[in-house]
């Protein structure tokens, strides 16, 4: 099938792309960008809205997609259509399942389960430590060939120094980044918040900032004695992206991520509108206006590479217990673009150029993944943005199979208007009418 | 006032007065010979106790019964809450059975606001982890006002594990809305970050805190905080700031010294000052009777559709 995407705002800055342009797709790929393309009979015309603006597929890096072992919380199926309605046309799923994505075996599981849903293309990150124990080395250069795109102990650090070393070593090898949750389990201790007044006042055990920021330091410093390369994930207290500065500055091999909540949302939250509303808890924790500040800076300055969900869904029993005893994380693949598109793009922190680098293009150098460019020939991995778009956020609405977000409710400027992956059109907005993206209508 | 008591901030500086006023008149029905009158005839009050507590649970079941409401205690061990049923389960089957009022006592900061959410009970929080324990800092009110005649102005010295207790928090809150001088003082590995925003002094050295005190205002120091995780020694914590008779003696002359139990001896107070002529501990412990039938009162007392 081909398909004429015409009138949109093209935001393509991997190819120096900003204007109006057309862009032909035929079958799975990017066909033609150019002024007034004409074709022939038979080519479906797509007439994106004025203002619209067509990009190369948002890619989230750091998703949790629960599937093997915690179905009850999402599967690849639920949650790559939570993706493709947030207008992510790929995302990288986390390893800590159930079992851990350890080994060859895990990962084919999950890009089965990803094939069967055919929604968005996932990239399965596999474990660095057997059981993510932090103790032996996961088989790693058989998950690289099994499909993985990068490693990481995700929902608790790499445990030890040496071992630390060793995965920057082994895994530099296959080319892939050690991506980090970078916390000192020692000082975070039993804490379920950031460690500030807030917390304090609400009787909360705290996690300071530097639970983050010294393993950030350990891990740059292990990246220099290497030369692997470490992608810091959900960077969240000023201390980190001082780190992350100062390690780039020196030609260190880092990288580093920010989530939508920490760059939105502030410790403050523990006490209003919902006093102890367990959709406030997740790790690293909301920190305070001092970091939330930091990190909109750092997106500004581009010390910040990626923005990414750390999309946590957990099961509405899971989360209405007591504060202390519901698990860390919130949902993000269906609030991320509007977060962006009113706090980032129309607060004038960051253009729609950097925003779709934040979002795509870096994402995909990171994990070298296809994806994050609208060249001639590229897969027609394909996001449409109404930039303007009123957007009331509704959990009882999303695809996702988890409720756990703090933004229901909150209405914000900017959306998803469609999404196609491979040429394939796997969402388009309910409320809007463009006419020939018709195919998905019920 | 609000439907709930789930700490001091649900309270004006009215209410905290309409609170101790009549607390006043409560007092005077345990001096009667008959300790009983009708106000809750017909109102069920279940007490709901997550955490072992003597104290706490015996004053407001006793404050309960002076007040004539059916009462019922259901103290839940840790056993059961392994076995799987949900604080929100337990509170949505006892408010099948329609209590009027729940008091909550739990391990968990927050968890008297979880239950309020989901019951249309009223709920006093009898203490929740380290946030707030209001009736406690009601009855401590209640006693200074009982011996210094005012609130405002005094200089109030709470001393020990801050950053464990609740009692401090509700304490802080309230002392500071009456006016008082509210210093605290530990050892800086038990100060909670950012406590002074809530408007008190805070010192590490006690003998400066106490100096001119009106009222000081012992904290527990519990057993797992004192083997090195937070504090060297108990020997190092009582010869750095446990109150003994030399350190009560830099405070005014007619200082009182509280404590909201259960007291280490030895630990935090010397015995000579828990049992001196100075301490105000055990008239605490017959204050709060009169204090939670004050709160009892002013929140299930109405008739419906107060």
């Amino acid at each position: 099938m081909k398909r004429l995407l015409k009138g949109g705002r093209v935001v393509d800055p991997a190819n120096g792309r900003d204007g109006v342009f057309d862009v032909l797709v035929d079958g799975d790929r990017i066909a033609r960008v150019g002024h007034d393309l004409t074709v022939d009979a038979g080519v479906t015309v797509v007439e994106i809205p004025s203002g619209f603006v067509v990009c190369p597929g948002l890619i989230d890096m750091h998703v949790h997609l629960r599937e093997p072992g915690q179905e009850h919380k999402e599967t690849v199926a639920t949650g790559t259509a939570a993706a493709v309605a947030g207008g992510f046309t790929a995302v990288a799923c986390m390893p800590n399942t159930s079992p851990v994505n350890d080994n060859a075996g895990v990962t084919e599981y999950i890009l089965k389960k990803a094939a069967e849903a055919n929604l968005a293309r996932v990239y399965p990150i596999g474990a660095v430590s057997r059981g993510q124990a932090g103790e032996q080395l996961a088989e790693i250069g058989e998950l690289h060939q099994a499909g993985c795109v990068a490693i990481t102990d995700d929902g608790r650090p790499v445990a030890t120094a040496m071992l630390m070393r060793r995965a920057l070593e082994y895994a530099g090898m296959f080319g892939m980044p050690v991506i980090e949750h970078c916390e000192d389990q020692t000082l975070k201790g039993d804490g379920v918040a950031h460690e500030g007044f807030h917390a304090s006042a609400l009787g909360l055990r705290g996690i300071p900032g530097q639970a983050e920021s010294i393993m950030a330091l350990r891990d740059i410093a292990l990246a220099e004695l290497t030369g692997g390369v470490v992608h810091i994930a959900h960077m969240s207290a000023r201390q980190t992206l001082d780190a992350v500065r100062w390690g780039k500055s020196r030609g260190a091999r880092v990288t580093c991520e920010v989530t939508p909540h920490h760059f939105v949302l502030t410790d403050e939250m523990l006490r209003a509108p919902i006093a102890y509303d367990t959709n406030v808890k997740m790790n690293p924790p909301l920190r305070e206006t001092a970091d939330r500040d930091a990190m909109l800076a750092g997106l500004a300055d581009g010390s910040v590479d990626v923005i990414a969900t750390d999309h946590a869904p957990h099961h509405y029993d899971e989360k209405r217990v007591e504060f202390d005893r519901a698990p860390f994380g919130i949902t993000g693949l269906e609030t991320a673009v509007s977060l962006c598109f009113d706090r980032l793009v129309h607060a004038g922190v960051v253009s729609l150029a950097r925003l779709v680098e934040l979002l795509s293009v870096n994402p995909a150098r990171i994990l070298k993944v296809p994806g994050g460019s609208l060249a001639d020939g590229a897969p027609a991995d394909i996001t449409v943005l109404a930039p303007d778009l009123a957007v009331t956020i509704s959990a009882a609405r999303m695809r996702s199979k988890a409720r756990n977000t703090p933004f229901d409710g909150w209405q914000l400027r900017g959306g998803v208007a469609a999404t196609l992956v491979a040429g394939r059109l796997v969402y388009v907005n309910e409320n809007l009418r463009i006419s020939g993206f018709e195919d998905l209508r019920i | 006032m609000k439907k709930d008591l789930l700490g001091i901030g649900d309270l004006t500086r009215d209410e905290i007065y309409l609170i101790l006023d009549t607390a006043e008149a409560m007092r005077e029905i345990g001096q009667r010979p008959i300790k009983k009158v009708p106000t809750l005839r017909g109102k069920t009050v279940v007490n709901l106790f997550y955490e072992p507590s003597t104290r706490t649970r015996t004053s407001f079941e006793i404050a309960e019964k002076r007040l004539s409401a059916d009462t019922l205690n259901i103290a839940v061990a840790a056993s059961s809450v392994l076995k799987g049923e949900t604080l929100v389960d337990t509170a949505m089957n006892i408010e099948a059975m329609a209590p009027d009022v729940i008091v909550l006592r739990h391990a968990s900061s927050g968890a008297c606001h979880l239950l309020s959410r989901i019951c249309r009970s009223r709920v006093i929080n009898a203490g929740d982890g380290m946030h707030e324990h209001p009736t406690q800092a009601l009855l401590d009110a209640f006693t200074i006002r009982e011996h210094k005649k005012r609130i405002d102005g005094l200089k109030v010295v709470i001393v020990g594990d801050l950053l464990h207790s609740r009692v401090l928090r509700s304490n802080v809150l309230l002392l500071t809305e009456l006016g008082a001088d509210v210093w605290v003082c530990g050892p800086s590995t038990l100060v909670p970050i950012g406590v002074e925003r809530l408007g008190v002094r805070v010192s590490t050295r006690v003998d400066e805190a106490v100096k001119d005190a009106d009222v000081i205002m012992m904290l527990r120091i519990q057993h797992e905080r004192m083997n090195g995780a937070f504090i060297p020694s108990v020997r190092e914590y009582f010869n750095t700031f446990g109150m003994t008779p030399a350190r009560v003696a830099r405070a005014k002359p007619d200082v009182i010294i509280m404590h909201p139990g259960p007291m280490n001896r030895g630990v935090e107070i010397a015995s000579e000052v828990a049992d001196g002529p100075y301490s105000v501990i055990l008239e605490q412990v017959a204050n709060g009777v009169a204090v939670r039938m004050a709160v009892l009162y002013l929140l299930a007392g109405g008739v419906e559709g107060d």
